[in-house]
Parts: C-alpha cells; sequence; structure tokens
C-alpha cells in the first residue's frame, strides 16, 4: 500500500506539473507536426515515393519529439531538491522513476501514437500499413521514452548534458526505429509484420524492466 | 532511540581534506549545532551522518533508516509550479503517507494565506516554511537540516525554534547547520566549530 502510494504520488505529480507548464510538453508535439507535415512538402505531396519514407518520417519524428522531451526529464527535479528527497524515501525507486517515465509517455508519446494514423493516411499509407503504425509506435514509443529517461539519468548534473544525451541514446533508440520502420514496409509490401512487431515487444519488455532499475543506479550514483 | 556515534571522521572533495579527526555523540533529545565558515564542510559532514554519501574515513555508527530521518538540504524539495499544500501532500505520498490536514500543517508554519499560491510566487523564507513544513507532517526521531534559517524572517526563526524544542521534547535529535553563530534564536544548542 505504501509503496501504491508513493508510486502514484509520483505519478500524479508529474501529471499535475505537466498541466500547469503546459508549453514544455506540447513543444515535443509540435516538433513532431512540424517534420511529418513538413517533409512532404520538400517532395512532390503526391508523389508515390512519400508512402515509401512514410515509416521512417514517423519514427524518426517520435524519436527527435522523445529526445525533446527527456532531456529535462530530471534537471528541473535536480536544481529544485526534489530529486534529492525521492532517493531518500524507502519506497523502492526503479517503481518510482517508472511511474515517472510511464506519465512522461502518456504526456509527450502517447499523443503521438494517437494522431499517427492522420500522418500515415496523410503520407499516403493504406489501412493495413497506418494499423500496423500505430501498433508499432504503441510498443516502440515507451522504449523511445524509457532509454531516453535512463540517458537523462545518466547525464543529470553532467555538464554539457544536452550533447552528451543524444550521443548516449541513440544508438540505444536505433533498434526501436529499425523495427517500428520495417514493420510498417513490410505491411506495405504485403508482407507478414509479426517479426518486428515482436521484436518491439521484447525491446518494450527489456526497456520497462531493465532500464528503472538502471536509471535509479546512476541516480543515486550522480547523487552520491 | 539509539545514539549517534562518530569517529575518527574525515570528508575529502576532490584532493582537499576538509574535515579531518571528526569525532563526537548525539544523543535523544540533543540539538548540534555544525558551525563554519563557507567551504568549512558542514554540509559533507551533514550529508555523511544521514547517509547520503559514505564518509571518506572513518565511521559513523546508529545511522537512522530513511523512515526515520528528515533531510532539508539548502534546496527546498519543492516545485515551483504546485502549491505549500499540493508539494506538501506529494511528498507526504513519496514517503507513503496520506495526509489528513495539510492545511493545518502549512497553518503552523505561518503559510495560511500562501498555501494555494504556486512556490515560484513565494518568497525565499515562505518557500523555507514550506519545505520545514514536513518536519510536522511526518514524526521522525532525526533531523538533519543544513542552513534551516536561511532566509527565513523573526517570525519564521521562532517558528522553527517551536518545532525543534517541541521535537526535543519529545526525545528527537537534530543536527543542524549554519555560517552565523545562533545565540537566543535556538535554546539548548549544543556546537560543534568546524573548520577552526
Amino acid at each position: 500500500m505504501t509503496t501504491l502510494t508513493a508510486v502514484s504520488a509520483v505519478f500524479e505529480r508529474e501529471l499535475r506539473v505537466a498541466l500547469r507548464r503546459r508549453a514544455e510538453w506540447i513543444q515535443p508535439l509540435v516538433f513532431y507536426g512540424i517534420v511529418a507535415l513538413l517533409f512532404p512538402l520538400g517532395v512532390a505531396p503526391n508523389d508515390p515515393a512519400l508512402a515509401v519514407f512514410a515509416p521512417a518520417i514517423v519514427w524518426v519524428g517520435a524519436l527527435l519529439a522523445a529526445l525533446l522531451a527527456v532531456d529535462r526529464l530530471f534537471r528541473g527535479d535536480l536544481d529544485d531538491g526534489w530529486l534529492e528527497q525521492l532517493l531518500l524515501t524507502d519506497a523502492p525507486l526503479p517503481l518510482l522513476i517508472a511511474a515517472k517515465f510511464t506519465a512522461q509517455w502518456l504526456l509527450t508519446a502517447a499523443p503521438l501514437v494517437l494522431v499517427s494514423p492522420l500522418l500515415g493516411y496523410g503520407l499516403g499509407l493504406g489501412d493495413g500499413p497506418v494499423g500496423v503504425l500505430v501498433l508499432g509506435l504503441l510498443l516502440g514509443t515507451p522504449t523511445l521514452v524509457f532509454t531516453g529517461g535512463f540517458a537523462a539519468a545518466l547525464t543529470v548534473g553532467a555538464p554539457r548534458a544536452g550533447i552528451l544525451l543524444p550521443i548516449l541514446v541513440l544508438p540505444l533508440m536505433t533498434p526501436a526505429v529499425i523495427f517500428g520502420g520495417g514493420a510498417v514496409r513490410a505491411a506495405s509490401a504485403g508482407l507478414p509484420a509479426d517479426a518486428p512487431l515482436y521484436f518491439l515487444g521484447a525491446l518494450l519488455m527489456l526497456s520497462i524492466t531493465l532500464l528503472p532499475m538502471a536509471a535509479a543506479g546512476a541516480l543515486r550514483n550522480a547523487m552520491g | 532511540m539509539p545514539a549517534l556515534h562518530v569517529h575518527d571522521l574525515a570528508v575529502v572533495r576532490g584532493d582537499r581534506n576538509i574535515v579531518t579527526g571528526l569525532g563526537f555523540t548525539v544523543d535523544s533529545g540533543e540539538v548540534l549545532h555544525l558551525q563554519g565558515r563557507n567551504g568549512a564542510g558542514k554540509t559533507s559532514v551533514l550529508e555523511v551522518l544521514a547517509g547520503l554519501r559514505q564518509p571518506d574515513s572513518g565511521r559513523v555508527d546508529g545511522r537512522p533508516e530513511p523512515q526515520e530521518r528528515h533531510w532539508l538540504g539548502h534546496k527546498n524539495g519543492l516545485n515551483a509550479a504546485l502549491t505549500p499544500v499540493e508539494n506538501l501532500v506529494f511528498w507526504a505520498g513519496i514517503n507513503g503517507l496520506a495526509l489528513a490536514a495539510p492545511r493545518d500543517i502549512l497553518a503552523a508554519v505561518g503559510l495560511k494565506l500562501q498555501m494555494h499560491r504556486l512556490c515560484g510566487q513565494l518568497s525565499t523564507g515562505q518557500r523555507r516554511r514550506a519545505a520545514l513544513a514536513r518536519l510536522i507532517a511526518a514524526k521522525r526521531a532525526w533531523w538533519f537540516l543544513d542552513e534551516p534559517l536561511a532566509g527565513l524572517d523573526v517570525e519564521g526563526l521562532e517558528v522553527f525554534a517551536g518545532l525543534l524544542v517541541a521535537h526535543g521534547a519529545e526525545g528527537g535529535a537534530a543536527i543542524i547547520t549554519s555560517h552565523q553563530p545562533l545565540p537566543g534564536v535556538v535554546p539548548g544548542l549544543r556546537g560543534l566549530r568546524l573548520g577552526a
């Protein structure tokens, strides 16, 4: 009960703070929209090549939006002393961090998943590939957020963290983009997309079970 | 409540020994005041005593468990986008507590009129009071307070002194730091000067 209270307190707090600072979490969504909408303007809007590039556009947009959002995930908590209080509770820190990452996903990535059918159709994908795109994003975006969150924990308080974070995180996020894009390409070609989606599911399981623990260790190390 | 024993404690920052050979005991009902100039190692020693960092040499016996200690650092642990009430309730939440009357607690530290304003709009002293409210929200035997009086006005000092006296009367112990001597601010202080 105590752990559940602590986990829900972290989750609720993240949402409450986000409600008060709308600009911070709307920014990645706007960024994502700009990437996805401007790309077709750089090509002829009815060019069939757009449908070929669609998975890459949507997934790279999601990756960049996730990167933009995680940069400040722990910085504010470090600056105002909340991180110190979080580390001092006797509630399991990995669970508190998982709650924080989940709230971050809900705020910054879930809306991307919701608007992805619009983007998919807009970029010329058919019904089947759009369904796979949504499912892929649903499975893959938590991996992007949890991986980014882990990197944010590793670099918290580090000088020039803004440069270090993308360098650290890109190789870890790349598999999600490869399998996510691959699933949509397979569906577009009329092939089964199960295999890349299973890989995304496996990455999701690994991310949500291991990365909160790794992030907790990184934060304790940074603060100790 | 077991006493806290410090034996031959040393703290190193970078390549500099900032504290060496420190030893003392703090018993229940006692308030120890660590005083010293900037850079004397007050915060580092307090962090070691509270269990936030390990000593570079020496030993600390009787360090309290997380649920037995309050830590108040230089930073208040308050989010500027939340009100004092929200900050207090969420702090209690991460510690597994459900507060029945957070407003009464904030009123007790003199924030009756400010408790629903965002912390970002409060003065330094008011934010410090909001942080000190945690000492009332959860009864804990050990208080480790780093510069707790920073930014407090005369009324704030009285509130803090009252909290400390009540804590000592209940058998609690506290270790507090400050740059300045605290004559008359808090009764019954035992002083220890660092970096003398």
